[in-house]
């Protein structure tokens, strides 16, 4: 059992287990041909069917009814405030698997020259009253119930009074920004805290206009939209959903890592010896000072953003991103890859931390302008 | 003719009568039309087109988490005007009520009700633009109803932020200290956001900790007395309201774009 916490420990460190997920996730939700081959391959696509549903979600209760037998655990995940991200988890998961469930079965109708369920089902029309109102009824009355349940089981937190003196350790934001609060390790405020919540929210109003695909609508698909579904998917499980979760359990005081056996010690001490490209570049490379002028301090870092953002798009367009780049135009494909390259930028920062210890890649403190 | 062998239970009587039947015009829905009417002629229920597709009321298509999403939010505005009965918006009082609505008021579960449905309708959000993505509803002719939704799902967040602070203990505090420093590092409109610097004539700075983005949303320099009144008043007129408009939008646009979507 205890080989079993320390095992868990040690993997659920974002540095094993996001590089584990990224690998992961894409197989399982292939965006092109080659991935789709190797998820057909190992077999992947089993767990959406029934008994893949029943074995996923047998083990994931395995594991939290497990889990509650530590100490450590239990005090972390029955938190008032951190039982909706524990029950978050069981329903994100559930309607992935019924949505990716529903898809292979429509792919497979499909693949027999039949059309989607959805598509059958549409032909016909029935009247609101009572078949939509009565369900609606029914759903209103459980989400009641439930609602009632919860409040009933589980008091709202109240801790002491507000105190502007005395700060907790770890402070948190509330759960649904703790995704944002987890960046903050990689990447300074205005980027985390302003940034990255603006391209968020834009890059989801310009899903609609991004996605030329014009199949797929209406019905549950993986194979007609392979693409997007698995850019979305890997996003909102990975960069929105795993960092919530890390932030929420996985964060201790001085929001060091604590695994979910582990103690919430406030002495554990992580040793941090970060350094900047610059110092990188000048100090270890060529064996010199950092020069005075910022501008050619940072000159390293300026040069890898602008092949980032300048270079990278001009070379997918004409290679892996082909077929897009033919699609979208040149306008549409510039702002499809631009947030696709921010998005990217996220896994791209970790790296460079855990192998490198990269800081900042541009360190302008001066002004406030760390990258 | 009700005579006796006509089996009218009670509630059937209870139909005819002049008062019901002046409430619900339609009567009983039995027949077909009937049935066509009570929706066409009910201003709640007219929400809903009269006939849909099969696959449009199939649970496993929409989950129902759209209307789900939409019944949390009524659940929430009626536990929320109960709450503001009780609930002073004071540095003073604040964290006081929120004891005395544990233990002063009977049958005391509407601060529950209220936090978790609150969580609960943050969750269901997500879900909802989980499925409108699955089933590729975005497509056209629906991609402006997708923005529409996308303003929903950060005005969901935004009232669930400001209620966090309302209960005015550590916990409250805390979180939007460090959920509002963020404001404080928006570039150039922030303190210590990159560029605020070079907003400056000569040696005056116009970007200062009273003056930047994070001041305007706290009224105040930290989270205090200012910061509460400002998220009372954002949580309980300025972001509903606000909701409710966008919502209406919503809703109207998933009729006018050829209802639930379907198969083309
Ligand atoms: C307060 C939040 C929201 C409420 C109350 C709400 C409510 C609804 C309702 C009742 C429907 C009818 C179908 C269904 O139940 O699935 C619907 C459809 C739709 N919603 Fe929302 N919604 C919200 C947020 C969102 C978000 C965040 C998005 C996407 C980003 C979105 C995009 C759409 C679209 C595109 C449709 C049409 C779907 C179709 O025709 O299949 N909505 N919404």
């Amino acid at each position: 059992m205890e080989a079993f916490k320390d095992f868990v420990n040690h993997v659920t460190r974002p540095r094993v287990l996001f590089p584990l997920l990224l690998v992961f996730t894409v197989l399982m939700f292939p965006p092109n041909e080659i991935l789709f081959k190797i998820n057909k391959k190992l077999r992947l696509y089993k767990l959406w069917t029934r008994m893949g549903g029943i074995i996923f979600f047998s083990l994931m209760i395995a594991f939290f009814a497990f889990g509650l037998t530590d100490p450590n655990f239990k005090k972390i995940v029955t938190k008032p405030d951190n039982v909706p991200i524990v029950g978050l988890l069981f329903l994100v998961n559930f309607f992935l698997w019924v949505s990716m469930k529903q898809a292979y079965e429509n792919d497979a109708r499909m693949d027999e020259g039949k059309e989607s369920s959805e598509a059958g089902d549409a032909k016909e029309k029935v009247l609101v009253w009572p078949d939509l109102v009565y369900i609606e009824f029914i759903s209103l009355i459980l989400c009641t119930i439930l609602l009632m349940v919860w409040s009933i089981l589980l008091k709202a937190p109240l801790e002491e009074p507000a105190n502007p003196t005395v700060s907790p350790n770890p402070s948190k934001a509330p759960w649904y920004f703790l995704g944002l609060q987890e960046m903050l390790v990689y990447f300074d405020p205005w980027l985390a805290g302003v940034v990255f919540p603006t391209v968020i929210i834009l890059g989801l109003m310009a899903i609609p206009y991004l996605d030329s695909n014009k199949k797929g609508r209406g019905y549950y698909s993986f194979k007609e939209r392979k693409m997007a579904i698995s850019i979305f998917v890997t996003l909102w499980l990975l960069f929105w959903i795993f960092l919530i979760t890390v932030g929420t359990f996985l964060r201790g005081p001085n929001w060091n890592f604590f695994g979910p056996f582990e103690y919430w010690d406030v002495n554990k001490l992580e040793v941090l010896t970060n350094v900047n490209l610059s110092e990188y570049f000048y100090m270890i490379w060529f064996k010199r000072q950092v020069p005075q002028n910022i501008i050619l301090r940072e000159l390293p870092g300026f040069f890898l953003m602008v092949s980032y953002f300048g270079i990278l798009p001009p070379l997918l367009a004409k290679t892996l991103f082909r077929n897009i780049f033919k699609n979208l135009g040149a306008f549409r494909y510039s702002v499809f890859v631009v947030l696709l390259l921010i998005a990217a930028s996220l896994p791209m920062k970790m790296f460079l931390r855990w192998a490198f210890n990269i800081k900042y890649i541009i360190a302008i403190p001066e002004f406030f302008f760390n990258i | 003719m009700a005579n006796s062998g006509d089996k009218k239970n009670i509630l059937g009587r209870i139909a005819e009568t002049q008062v019901v039947k002046s409430i619900f015009r339609t009567g009983v829905p039995r027949s077909r039309r009937q049935r066509m009417m009570i929706i066409l002629n009910d201003v709640f229920l007219h929400l809903h087109p009269a006939r849909l597709p099969v696959s449009g009321v199939k649970l496993k298509y929409t989950w129902c988490m759209g209307g789900l999403s939409f019944f949390i939010f009524l659940v929430l505005t009626v536990t929320g005007i109960l709450l503001m009965f009780y609930y002073r918006p004071t540095v003073e009082y604040a964290y006081g009520d929120m004891i005395d609505l544990r233990e002063q008021v009977p049958l005391g579960i509407m601060r529950e009700i209220h936090r978790w449905g609150a969580h609960l309708m943050v969750i269901s959000v997500w879900l909802h633009m989980f499925r409108v993505f699955m089933t590729g509803a975005y497509k056209p002719p629906r991609e402006f109803n997708w923005v529409v939704g996308v303003i929903l799902l950060v005005l969901t967040m935004l009232l669930s932020f400001t209620g966090y602070l309302l209960p005015w203990d550590q916990l409250a505090i805390w979180a939007i200290t460090v959920g509002s420093n963020m404001a404080g590092a928006t570039p150039f409109a922030g303190a210590l956001g990159p560029g605020s610097s070079l907003l400056a004539l000569g040696d005056v700075n116009f970007i200062t900790p009273s003056s930047d983005a994070r001041f305007a949303l706290l009224g105040g320099r930290f989270v205090g007395e200012g910061a509460l009144l400002r998220f009372y008043v954002l949580h309980c007129i300025g972001l509903p309201f606000i909701i409710m408009i966008f919502m209406s939008v919503h809703f109207w646009r998933v009729r006018k774009d050829g209802g639930i979507s379907t198969p083309l």
